[in-house]
């Protein structure tokens, strides 16, 4: 049997409200000292009430309809109910059979494919975070927890797709694309590791001949882009192995262990929670009307999408670059804020997708917090324009800044890499270039601008940059018209 | 006779005019709170200090020539699962012995601000789940009027307490009858307002569609004066209603001639005792003799209001009661040897019986397979028990009903059968899940002196009415009014 991979995925954004969704709490949770930052509401104490926060219904609203959703004008809260500590409640309240936004939809490009895939969403649905335990020893054997209740009621918004993903990369795709539609709205940092965006996600394998579904797991704490990509193409592979063996598939959950690189069963289907599901008692049906929706409609900001499109029209940009640098909100901003300095974009491109990308990875911080500005950044590349330093140059250059967080000019002075005064040196060395290059000089000698560029290319390479550029280029004129 | 007999409005009065002071009404109050209340046992907790601490500020306010406010003076028993700030709520729980919530009830504040003096917390019915205080897990209450009968509940604390004159204020809830069954079992007056009128915000919640804070007083003017002040619509309760509220002591003022009375059919059946039919039939008449024009009226769904009620109160009851699990407060088994057993245990052990059977019967109403033909299906047949009432209110301007089918029963007497005792709300029930309000007042006594209560059910938010009807009745009744007589008793039983 040829199998065909069906993937759903479920995502939770939190919401970046001032307040938290049921109470005035803040939602700035991350570093408090354990349970500071809540309140009787949501620390569920007992006579406590919910009141909606209106401001995540029009985060929520704003996410459903960058995402293409038919927004229900009225929808309810309900309650699932479960047992466990990090819930006070006993329940979180959620959204059931009337979600917010329903019958959406997002577009996906793959790669090597000019055509767009089209994954459908289920539903957007609001509920409430719950706090979080902390296990002395191992969450299979510990002697005690610890539960801090400060992300209690951190609005939530859950984005469920239809199993309309093919592999593993596609899922990985949609997630980036995700994230920065959420950060574009500005409803949401789509911080994974933080766990502002969150990841669940159902696997089966369906005969690719007949159709037939296959038996879907879930797998859940896949928390950042490499391991969604990492755990469905494990999942993909143990459950291909299975049939080949002529196993069985269960249904049940699985937790992606990113030490191990492996799924760990969780619970089975009959070990499967009954929610108990019923319609919120303490808070009224949500109401949105149409007026509202076509104001968040009319005022959505900028998407991905079309700031992608901007990107290659106004600056000239490659497809693909346009498509790296937005593909996060603040990738864009910082290439956008450069561009504003600086003309050659494409340049700039180059930079911001290469060095900085990569000095970025590799030192783990974000965009935001880079020791290298748009400005610093303009600033390096206009020393390199001017001839003070080579390309070459350049990159150590950008390493020392991206250290030191020092202006390129700067590190050039204390470097001690300093122009090149002694006027008989330079043209001893630009006879050199033009001894070793007597082709180029038979080029510009036939009206050949370019060659003239490549010669004073060639006398910066000797002199790493640190030749005088326009002196230079009347030398060489001089000297060629000698010869 | 001592100032703890008077109502409040008449001590408000007195203070106002430097006839009496607040602090020897606060006197009055805990001496007759020594002497009585080892035989009643209305009280789980009293603050004597606190309440002196304000007496004597009323005071100097007096002195001072300050304006005083609406309830300045008047001493307030609180039901113990209304949250105050600071002092323990238990609501008549084990599981929640020891938990002082760190804020007060919306309620608690608009009395305060009112100069109202809270003198401590009343016994109820586990949870608020009960007809009788039998269920509380700190031992019973006994009805003034006959110490070896139930107050009724679950607000049985509160009822009692102001029938005994311990205090002229309490403050129930009412989910079910929890308000007006033990004022009718008292002799008192209680009021479940419209759900919507008064703010649940610190109200424990028993079940949150059907629960409402209401007024236990002596008489109908206090009933209004206490709902001056708790009425209104609160921010932290998205399910208060914004709508202005009435003067309710002025709404009294006003007769009721040609006032249209419906009496449903469907209340006087089976299980209505004949001295309770004949203290209403009696009742009616001097509603007709006042100008008003009394007719049979049909409410054809009132017999599902029982299973409807106990699918929908349980099924809320078993969400609400689950936060009680040994985590963040209250009660936790010593001894467990994982989380799923410490849930067990800290639950078994913590909660009472009642409170175990509707948890499990909650439940079940709401389990995968069993919702649609429960608790959806309670929910449809409520709409139809509304519309019932909507259709009745089309033609009358109140209805009339008993309170209870009996007067207070014996202790023990139904405590063993669920169901008998559940049918000792058959007349109230109907009204909660209506979401109407209603007021029970005292209407006569029965040959052994027992109260019997009248019940005026009105349209939302038509508490202006109700209360006018029923200030016109107390009024024009027949019967004079009495006080039981307290013969002070040691009781045997231990709380369990």
């Amino acid at each position: 049997m040829k199998e065909e991979v069906v993937i759903g995925l479920e995502i939770h954004i939190q919401l970046m409200t001032k307040a938290k969704i049921f109470c005035q709490c803040s939602t700035d949770y991350i570093g408090k000292e354990p349970n500071t930052n809540t309140c009787p509401v949501c620390l569920g104490l007992p006579g406590s009430l919910p009141v909606l926060n209106k401001k995540v219904l029009e985060f929520a609203v704003r996410t459903s309809v960058a995402l293409n959703c038919k927004i229900n004008q009225v929808s309810r809260f309900h309650r699932k109910n479960y047992f466990y500590p990090d819930l006070p409640k006993a329940y979180q309240i959620s959204q059931y059979d009337t979600p917010l936004g329903i019958n959406g939809y997002m577009e996906i490009s793959l790669p090597e494919s000019t055509e767009k895939r089209k994954i459908r969403i289920t539903r957007v649905h609001i509920e409430e975070d719950a706090g979080k335990l902390v296990h002395e020893g191992d969450i299979t054997f510990s002697s005690y927890s610890l539960a801090d209740y400060n992300r209690c009621g951190i609005p939530l918004a859950e984005i469920v797709t239809e199993p309309d993903f093919r592999s593993p990369e596609e899922a990985q795709i949609f997630l980036v694309k995700l994230r920065s539609i959420v950060q574009h709205l500005g409803v949401c940092d789509g911080n994974m590791e933080e766990g502002s965006m969150r990841c669940d996600a159902n696997i089966s394998l369906r005969d690719a001949k007949t159709g037939a579904l296959g038996i879907k797991v879930e797998i859940k704490n896949v928390n950042s882009f490499k391991a969604v990509k990492k755990a469905l193409q494990f999942e993909v592979d143990r459950q291909k192995k299975l049939l080949a063996e002529g196993e069985k598939i269960m249904q049940e959950t699985r937790h992606w262990d990113e030490s191990k690189f492996i799924t760990v069963s969780m619970r089975s289907k009959e070990e499967a929670h009954d929610y108990r599901y019923f319609p919120e008692p303490d808070l009224l049906p949500l109401k949105v009307d149409l007026k509202m929706i076509n104001n968040i409609r009319k005022n959505l900001p900028e998407l991905p999408e079309v700031r992608r499109k901007r990107f290659i029209k106004d600056y000239q940009i490659p497809e693909y670059d346009a498509e790296i640098l937005t593909s996060s909100k603040a990738l864009g901003d910082y290439y956008e804020k450069a561009v504003s300095l600086y003309s050659n974009s494409k340049v700039l491109s180059n930079w911001i997708m290469g060095e900085l990308i990569r000095h970025l990875n590799e030192e783990k911080v974000e965009i935001k917090a880079s020791p290298v500005s748009p400005e610093k950044l303009v600033g390096m590349l206009k020393l390199m324009d001017e001839g003070i330093i080579s390309g070459k140059m350049a990159k150590d250059v950008f390493e020392k800044m991206f250290k030191t967080g020092k202006v390129a000019s700067q590190i050039v002075k204390e470097s001690g890499i300093t122009q090149i005064t002694d006027e008989n040196e330079l043209i001893k060395i630009v006879d050199k270039v033009l001894n070793e290059n007597s082709k180029s000089v038979e080029d510009f000698n036939q009206g050949k601008e370019k060659a003239l560029n490549f010669l004073v290319g060639q006398v910066m390479h000797y002199t790493k940059g640190r030749a005088k550029p326009d002196f230079i280029f009347e030398a060489i004129k001089q000297r060629i018209k000698k010869i | 006779m001592t100032l703890n007999q008077l109502t409040a409005h008449e001590v408000v009065n007195l203070i106002k005019k430097k006839k009496i002071t607040a602090h020897e009404v606060m006197q009055d109050i805990f001496n007759q709170i020594d002497k009585v209340d080892n035989s009643i046992k209305a009280f789980l907790i009293i603050d004597r200090e606190e309440a002196l601490k304000q007496a004597k500020e009323i005071d100097v306010k007096v002195k001072n020539g300050e304006e005083l406010p609406s309830l300045a003076g008047v001493a307030v028993a609180i039901k113990d699962i209304i949250a105050t700030q600071g002092t323990e709520t238990t609501c008549g729980s084990k599981i929640l012995k020891g938990f002082i919530p760190p804020y007060n009830a919306t309620v608690i504040n608009k009395l305060k601000e009112a100069g109202a003096i809270i003198i401590g917390k009343t016994n109820m019915d586990e949870f608020a789940m009960g007809s009788s205080t039998e269920n509380s897990a700190f031992g019973p209450t006994h009805n003034p009027w006959d110490l070896e009968r139930v107050p009724g509940g679950s607000s049985g604390g509160s009822s009692a307490a102001v029938a005994a004159d311990e205090t002229f204020v309490a403050l129930g809830t009412d989910t079910g009858g929890s308000i007006r069954q033990p004022a009718s079992l008292c002799g008192m007056v209680g009021l479940k307002p419209t759900y919507g009128r008064v703010s649940r915000y610190g109200l424990v919640a028993y079940a949150s569609s059907l629960d409402q804070i209401g007024p236990i007083t002596k008489d109908v003017t206090d009933c209004a004066l206490v709902m001056n002040v708790i009425s209104g619509h609160d921010n932290m309760d998205s399910t208060s209603v914004n709508l202005e509220v009435p003067d309710y002591l002025k709404s009294c003022q006003a007769g009721i001639k040609d006032l249209k009375i419906g009496v449903p059919k469907e209340y006087f059946i089976e299980g209505i005792d004949p001295e309770v039919k004949s203290a209403l039939d009696r009742a009616l008449k001097i509603f007709e003799k006042l100008g008003a024009r009394v007719e049979e009226v049909s409410l054809p769904h009132t017999k599902y209001s029982l299973p409807t009620y106990y699918l929908i109160a349980t099924a809320e009851a078993s969400s609400n009661l689950a936060r009680y699990d040994g985590v963040q407060y209250g009660y936790r088994a010593e001894e467990y040897k994982d989380l799923s057993s410490m849930y067990q245990k800290t639950r078994s052990e913590g909660f009472g019986s009642e409170v175990k059977r509707r948890i499990m019967l909650g439940t079940y109403a709401l389990s995968s397979g069993y919702y649609d033909a429960y608790y959806l299906k309670a929910q449809k047949v409520r709409t139809l028990i509304k519309e019932d009432f909507d259709k009745a209110f089309s033609k009358y301007d109140i209805l009339i009903t008993p309170t209870s089918p009996t007067t207070a029963f014996k202790l023990k007497e139904k405590i063993a059968d669920s169901l008998t005792m559940y049918l000792t709300d058959i007349y109230t029930l109907p009204i909660n899940l209506a979401g109407v309000p209603a007021i029970s007042l005292n209407c006569g006594y029965n040959k052994n002196n027992l109260p019997i209560g009248l019940q005026i059910i009105g349209k939302h938010f038509s508490e202006e009415t109700i209360l006018r009807a029923a200030f016109n009745f107390e009024q024009n009744n027949d019967v004079e009014k009495r006080k039981p007589s307290i013969k002070p008793t040691k009781h045997k039983e231990a709380a369990e």
